[in-house]
């Protein structure tokens, strides 16, 4: 056998590790070993191709170089996603998304720079130009992504007269170029449409409001797998195609089930800057409408004297990292003969997922977590909904408000139970920018300040009562 | 056209719908680790960016290269770290060991 094929049987290995993987990745029993498969895979093909004969029958060049690489590249991302917050999860998804896709542009430009002198065939050059499109859009679009979430600027929707206009012709002007550059083989446009495609990723991501934007890294994600695959095209390499094919369909996907999950369609989600606009009926909100706040000495008794108690999380659980207090909390009233559950809406937190990481993290078992459906039954016969950090979620207006920018959202119905509690940081409205009807419920009592202070203090209140 | 486009666009519409169905079913709690998991197989770029700097004849493309394998790097190795990481923390019935490790660390 010789060497190339050798070579082309162990990314056949890859590919069906890459398969395997995301296969298991969707259950929850098999995710862990569909990862570990996986990496597996991807370190049997990066070995492999150390021994790669480039197309002019040379063995790999530079391998030393290739090493430096991959060694800064290592020692920079390890300790980022070790170390980082298990909040910023969602941001640190998005950069390694962005430099996959930059990466997967340069692939394509260097390849085009290579073999340009050859004068290529025109589904060559074609392969170039859409890796450069796709990789390069997926680069900046997932820089500003990571921005809005790690809040170095605003996660509200960014927009301007004409917005959609301008976005629109920064698209076609992609295109046309993509058509010049095919008919002239022009390598100074090349570097235009790098540009075009900067700016383009950009300016598609500015009006997605934050709460929207795991779905948009989802898209993504799904944009850089076809970059990588346009790359593989390109490269005639067999694995990139392979990989590259399977994350941009499945990640199409996954992101319109992320989408299905907040009762949304995806062009709704892109294009509508959800949450730019605080909802029509906040005006009338100005009518002198109060809200009963109480001290955690009153909350407390009322919590240690319930039969069923229903925590639901949101973000700001996660930002208090309040985790382990709230554990203690169900815990104490557990040993009071409280019965406990959680209700986690599909949407809660930054991504679908976030309050399930966070609560597994404190060791809270898998059987008290009920999905949506489930905690909405489990609702009509609580005592208390614990709300703690959450607001869109639990938002009537999603319901019976048709004006509203959420209305059609499943929620949870916190306002089912007999009392409902919100521990909130202050009056702002949630993410999505929509007033909450449910603060001014007279069965509703709030307790600012951060979760973790005020769980603590709930903690106290019920151990003492 | 040749033969080997029509082989390669084969590939193509083959795992386009293999990627399709795999991940028909998914429970909403595994969206992230599946984006995250994803995200790090198409970290697979390394492969192409190491031809690509192993095939390099001239400083544009060893510059350009170079910075393709290192942020190809960054993207698998970040990418299955982070995924391992998150799926760590679904294991429902390990001993509590991790505990204090996240706190103290609000805002």
């Amino acid at each position: 056998m010789s060497r190339g094929t050798l070579l082309d049987l162990i990314y056949l290995i890859a590919a069906t590790t890459f398969i395997i993987a995301l296969k298991g990745l969707g259950s929850p029993k098999r995710a862990r070993m569909g990862n570990v498969v996986a990496a597996a895979g991807m370190t049997l093909a990066i070995v492999a191709t150390f021994f790669h004969q480039t197309s002019d029958g040379h063995s790999l060049r530079h391998i030393p170089l290739i090493l430096l690489g991959m060694f800064i590249g290592a020692i920079v991302a390890v300790p980022a996603a070790r170390f980082m917050q298990i909040t910023a999860m969602p941001q640190l998804v998005a950069i390694f998304n962005g430099v996959g896709g930059g990466a997967a542009a340069l692939v394509s430009i260097t390849e085009f720079v290579h073999i340009h002198a050859e004068k290529p065939a025109t589904y060559v050059t074609l392969e170039v130009l859409l890796g450069v499109l796709i990789g390069t859009v997926s680069f900046s679009g997932s820089a500003i992504a990571y921005a809005k979430l790690q809040e170095l600027m605003t996660g509200r929707p960014i927009t301007y007269p004409g917005q959609q206009i301008i976005n629109a012709l920064f698209a076609l002007t992609a295109v046309a170029l993509i058509v010049i550059i095919l008919i002239t083989a022009s390598t100074p446009l090349l570097w235009v449409l790098l540009a075009v495609s900067f700016v383009l990723g950009i300016i598609f991501v500015l009006p997605i409001g934050g709460a929207d934007v795991p779905v948009l890294i989802s898209l993504l994600n799904s944009f850089t797998g076809l970059a990588v695959a346009a790359s593989g095209f390109t490269l005639g390499n067999n694995l990139l195609i392979v990989a590259g094919t399977l994350v941009g369909a499945s990640g199409i996907l996954l992101t319109r089930m992320m989408s299905a999950a907040m009762g949304r369609s995806l062009a709704n989600v892109l294009f509508s800057a959800f949450g730019s606009v605080v909802a029509s009926s906040s005006a009338e909100r100005e009518d002198g409408r109060t809200v009963r706040s109480g001290t955690p000495e009153d909350i407390g008794v009322l919590l240690a004297y319930s039969g069923k108690v229903v925590i639901i999380p949101g973000y700001g659980l996660a930002v208090a990292q309040a985790q382990h207090v709230i554990r203690e909390l169900a815990d104490e009233l557990e040993a009071k003969g409280v019965e406990v559950l959680y209700a986690i809406h599909p949407v809660a937190g930054r991504m679908p997922g976030h309050m399930n990481v966070l609560l597994a993290e404190a060791n809270i078992p898998y059987e008290k977590l009920k999905e949506m459906d489930e905690a909405n039954s489990e609702l009509t016969t609580a005592d208390v909904a614990l709300v703690v950090g959450a607001n869109d979620t639990v938002n009537p207006a999603a319901k019976t408000d048709p004006g509203s920018p959420i209305y059609g959202m499943p929620i949870i119905n916190a306002g089912d139970a007999e009392n409902v509690v919100f521990l909130k940081r202050s009056m702002r409205p949630g993410f999505a920018g929509v007033e909450n009807d449910l603060l001014f419920d007279p069965k509703t009592v709030l307790l600012f300040g951060d979760a973790k202070d005020t769980l603590t203090k709930l903690l106290a209140a019920v151990k003492a009562s | 056209m040749t033969n080997a486009i029509l082989q390669y666009a084969t590939v193509f519409m083959l795992s386009a719908f293999v990627g399709i169905e795999i991940i028909s079913k998914v429970p909403s709690i595994l969206h992230t680790p599946l984006m995250s998991g994803s995200n790090a197989i198409h970290g697979v770029i390394l492969v192409g960016a190491m031809i690509i700097l192993g095939s390099a004849t001239t400083t544009v493309e060893e510059v350009l290269g170079f910075l393709a394998v290192i942020l190809a790097t960054l993207n698998v190795v970040g990418g299955f770290v982070v995924t391992d990481r998150m799926l760590e923390l679904f294991k429902s019935k390990s001993p509590a060991s991790r505990k204090a490790k996240s706190e103290g660390d609000a805002q």
